[in-house]
């Protein structure tokens, strides 16, 4: 019996360790902003103003927002366009055949798109859009004339570029088992950006926090009361265990 | 009917309302003595017990939040994805709901696998309790459409591309399969008819199929008494009783076990409850990532795996290659060999098992061997239908078999778990050659058992259980 639990607890560590990696770059660590409500709150405002004018996020109101601290009127205010209501869905405008023409594809919904990114072994789905967001750069080869290492042959253009700038990456090339490789070293910037890059790393990790809330409101409240939940069924199974013995002691 | 009872005007008004039901509804009095106060159960229940009262309570669970989601959930392909993020966000409270259902229906497979590895480890298939071993896989087949089905209704990636790849399966049938595919999808792909014909069986039929042979289930378990870690009978006629002819090895269900079970269900909600409130994904074991992604006929996932509970049987499909087959053929061939030469049966018989085995070789190298992979698939959980009867050995209970039973137990769990990982993974040249000897394990553990089973030295059993006062 004893074998036969072990054997299953190695079993289970050993699947909880695979997934092996899909290739690609590795995935740079986004900053977990969820608990900090100021950043949340610059990822919105980013998030409308950047994002909302192709991306819709169908299944999230705006008046959501007031869980992480605006008020209705804030975002009456500075987030919806005129002819929305605050209990509206984020949606867009921009016709989906448009859009083919324009991108090659519709682009996806964001609602819950920090929850679908995920891939175990590569890192969370916000570390993917917060390595993706940083790694675009100039290629004249691409219709858009832009190019992304995380996501190769992306179809979006770089909407943040005139706050990045233009950049390209640099390459050398390495012997490795007897192969001659292109490396991967670093960026060469071509044209300044409005922000410097710890600036643009900064936004782009407020932008990635928004989006890792908004795929799942809930969260921080469904943490709060699961510590609530194991206390109180702490003590349950303290009592129970108590009544379990107090039945059996006379059992012989 | 039975005789009205007169109970003293003076009696207290608890007593008077007793005595009213009791005249006017016996039934209910009978079956409260019958299966919970006056059902005696061995006393010697361990830690492996708990998990049929475990998925009593997942069921119970599946069915409270499944009744709440359905309230708001959209069966229709246009919306149905929509409405399980409506549930998540503007339902109140419609996350914990969503959560728990999605959750128990993994931990429901957790449990019922447990529940069934107890039975095989005490031998509680065995006579007189193959009737409930049979309700028992019954159960675990309704158990794995209602997850099937329940798996499309969130309309995203891994919904709808897992349902275009099982239902495709059934293309592979000789013959009717086309036809069959088109009658379980109701349409040329998986869309909005399946959608709608998945949440009928998933919500009504199945769950009305599952709960009454979860009835059958108890129903013949307590005609015939529950088995013990010991595979000691406490009820047979030799079995020692108290005056009351009541056994002396067991002790009534309530209220000993129910304070057993109310113990183990309140640890089982801590872990229970652990995953929901902060894992509620599981690493993507429980809900997958790709799932989040809405469904969309026209782009295929690179990497389609069913959910954890199912990867073990897919790994035998995938094992079932064209070059398999013919491992399967020399193995049909092997079968009918030794039946030819070591087996005494009737000439006639063995003429019939020939050319059985011819007929069975003309098919498998006519048909696709995809087809041979789903029949293995079914037939993994088929063969657990047959355990009673390949079941040769002395003892019911592994504490009795020789010791190396153990480890042939103890090699087909870790067989099973190593398929179930392979099932999970992309498909790869060493998975393959991995799931073929671990297909080829799984049925020769079964098909070879009433040979195997024979073998050893079994201990005494002794004639009382083994119990130790807590």
């Amino acid at each position: 019996m004893k074998k036969f639990v072990l054997s299953f607890l190695m079993a289970c560590a050993l699947v909880s360790g695979v997934q092996a990696n899909t290739g690609g770059i590795v995935w740079d660590k986004a900053p977990n902003n969820l608990n900090d409500m100021s950043a949340l709150q610059n990822g919105a405002k980013v998030f409308v103003n950047y994002c909302l004018n192709c991306h819709a996020a169908a299944f999230m109101r705006f008046n959501r927002l007031k869980d992480i601290g605006l008020t209705e009127q804030q975002i009456k205010d500075n987030l919806l366009f005129t002819t929305d209501k605050v209990g509206d869905t984020m949606k867009v405008a921009m016709d989906p055949r448009q859009a083919k023409e324009w991108f090659g594809g519709n682009p996806p919904d964001l609602t819950v798109i920090a929850r679908s990114r995920s891939a175990p072994g590569n890192g969370s789905g916000a570390d993917y859009i917060y390595t993706y967001l940083r790694t675009y750069y100039v290629d004249d080869t691409k219709a858009t004339g832009w190019n992304n290492l995380a996501f190769p042959n992306v179809g979006m253009p770089h909407a943040l570029w005139e706050l990045q700038g233009k950049r390209a990456p640099i390459y050398a090339v390495e012997e490795a088992h007897g192969h001659e490789v292109q490396v991967f070293k670093g960026w060469e910037q071509i044209t300044p950006g409005k922000m410097t890059q710890l600036e643009y790393d900064h936004m782009v990790g407020d932008l990635v926090g928004y989006l890792q809330w908004m795929s799942e409101p809930a969260q921080a409240k469904r943490v709060q009361i699961g510590v609530w939940v194991l206390i109180f069924l702490g003590v349950l199974t303290a009592i129970t265990w108590r009544l379990n013995a107090a039945y059996w002691k006379d059992v012989k | 009917m039975a005789e009205f009872k007169e109970i003293s005007p003076n009696a207290p008004a608890s007593a008077k309302l007793g005595n009213w039901l009791h005249n006017r509804f016996p039934t209910a009095f009978d079956a409260y003595r019958v299966h919970m106060a006056e059902y005696y159960a061995p006393k010697n229940f361990n830690l492996w017990y708990i998990f049929g009262s475990l998925s009593l309570l997942v069921l119970v669970i599946q069915i409270v939040t499944g009744i709440f989601l359905v309230m708001h959930y959209k069966p229709d392909a246009a919306l149905a994805f929509g409405s399980v993020e409506y549930i998540m966000r503007d339902v109140p409270w419609g996350w914990l709901i969503r959560y728990m259902h999605s959750t128990g229906a993994s931990a429901f497979f957790i449990v019922v696998y447990l529940h069934m590895f107890r039975g095989l480890m005490y031998g509680s298939y065995r006579k007189p309790r193959e009737l409930v071993w049979l309700f028992g896989c019954a159960i675990f087949l309704c158990l794995m459409a209602e997850a099937f089905m329940g798996y499309l209704l969130p309309w995203g990636q891994m919904s709808y591309w897992g349902a275009q790849v099982i239902v495709n399966l059934f293309a592979a049938v000789p013959f009717v399969g086309p036809d069959l595919a088109l009658l379980i999808r109701g349409d040329y792909v998986v869309g909005d008819a399946t959608l709608n014909r998945f949440f009928s069986f998933h919500v009504i039929a199945v769950p009305l199929v599952l709960l009454g042979l979860v009835v059958a289930h108890l129903l013949a378990l307590h005609d015939v008494g529950s088995n013990n870690p010991d595979g000691v009978e406490i009820k047979g006629p030799n079995a020692p009783k108290d005056a009351k002819g009541h056994p002396l090895d067991g002790i009534p269900f309530h209220p000993y076990y129910t304070v057993h079970d109310i113990f183990a269900v309140s640890m089982f909600l801590m872990v229970f409850t652990a995953i929901i409130f902060f894992a509620p994904e599981f690493g993507g074991y429980f809900l997958e990532y790709n799932n989040f992604i809405p469904a969309d006929p026209l782009k295929t996932p690179l990497h389609i795996a069913p959910v954890w509970y199912f990867t073990p049987y897919y790994s035998m499909l995938r094992a079932i290659t064209s070059e398999m087959v013919y491992v399967l053929i020399a193995c049909v061939w092997l079968a009918v060999f030794l039946a030819l030469t070591r087996g005494k049966l009737a000439a006639l018989f063995k003429v019939v098992a020939l050319g059985a085995a011819v007929v069975v070789t003309a098919m498998m190298l006519t048909t696709d061997a995809k087809f041979w992979g789903v029949v293995i698939m079914g037939g993994a959980v088929v063969i657990l239908f047959f355990l009673p009867w390949l079941d040769n050995c002395a003892v019911k209970s592994i504490r009795y078999r020789p010791d190396w039973h153990k480890y042939m137990y103890a090699v087909f769990v870790i067989n099973f778990v190593i398929l179930a990982y392979l099932g999970v993974q992309p498909p790869s040249q060493v998975g393959e050659r991995v799931s073929q000897v671990g297909t080829l394990f799984y049925f020769g553990f079964f098909l070879l058992m009433p040979w195997w089973s024979q073998m050893g030295q079994a201990k005494p059993v002794p004639s009382r259980v083994v119990f130790a006062a807590h």
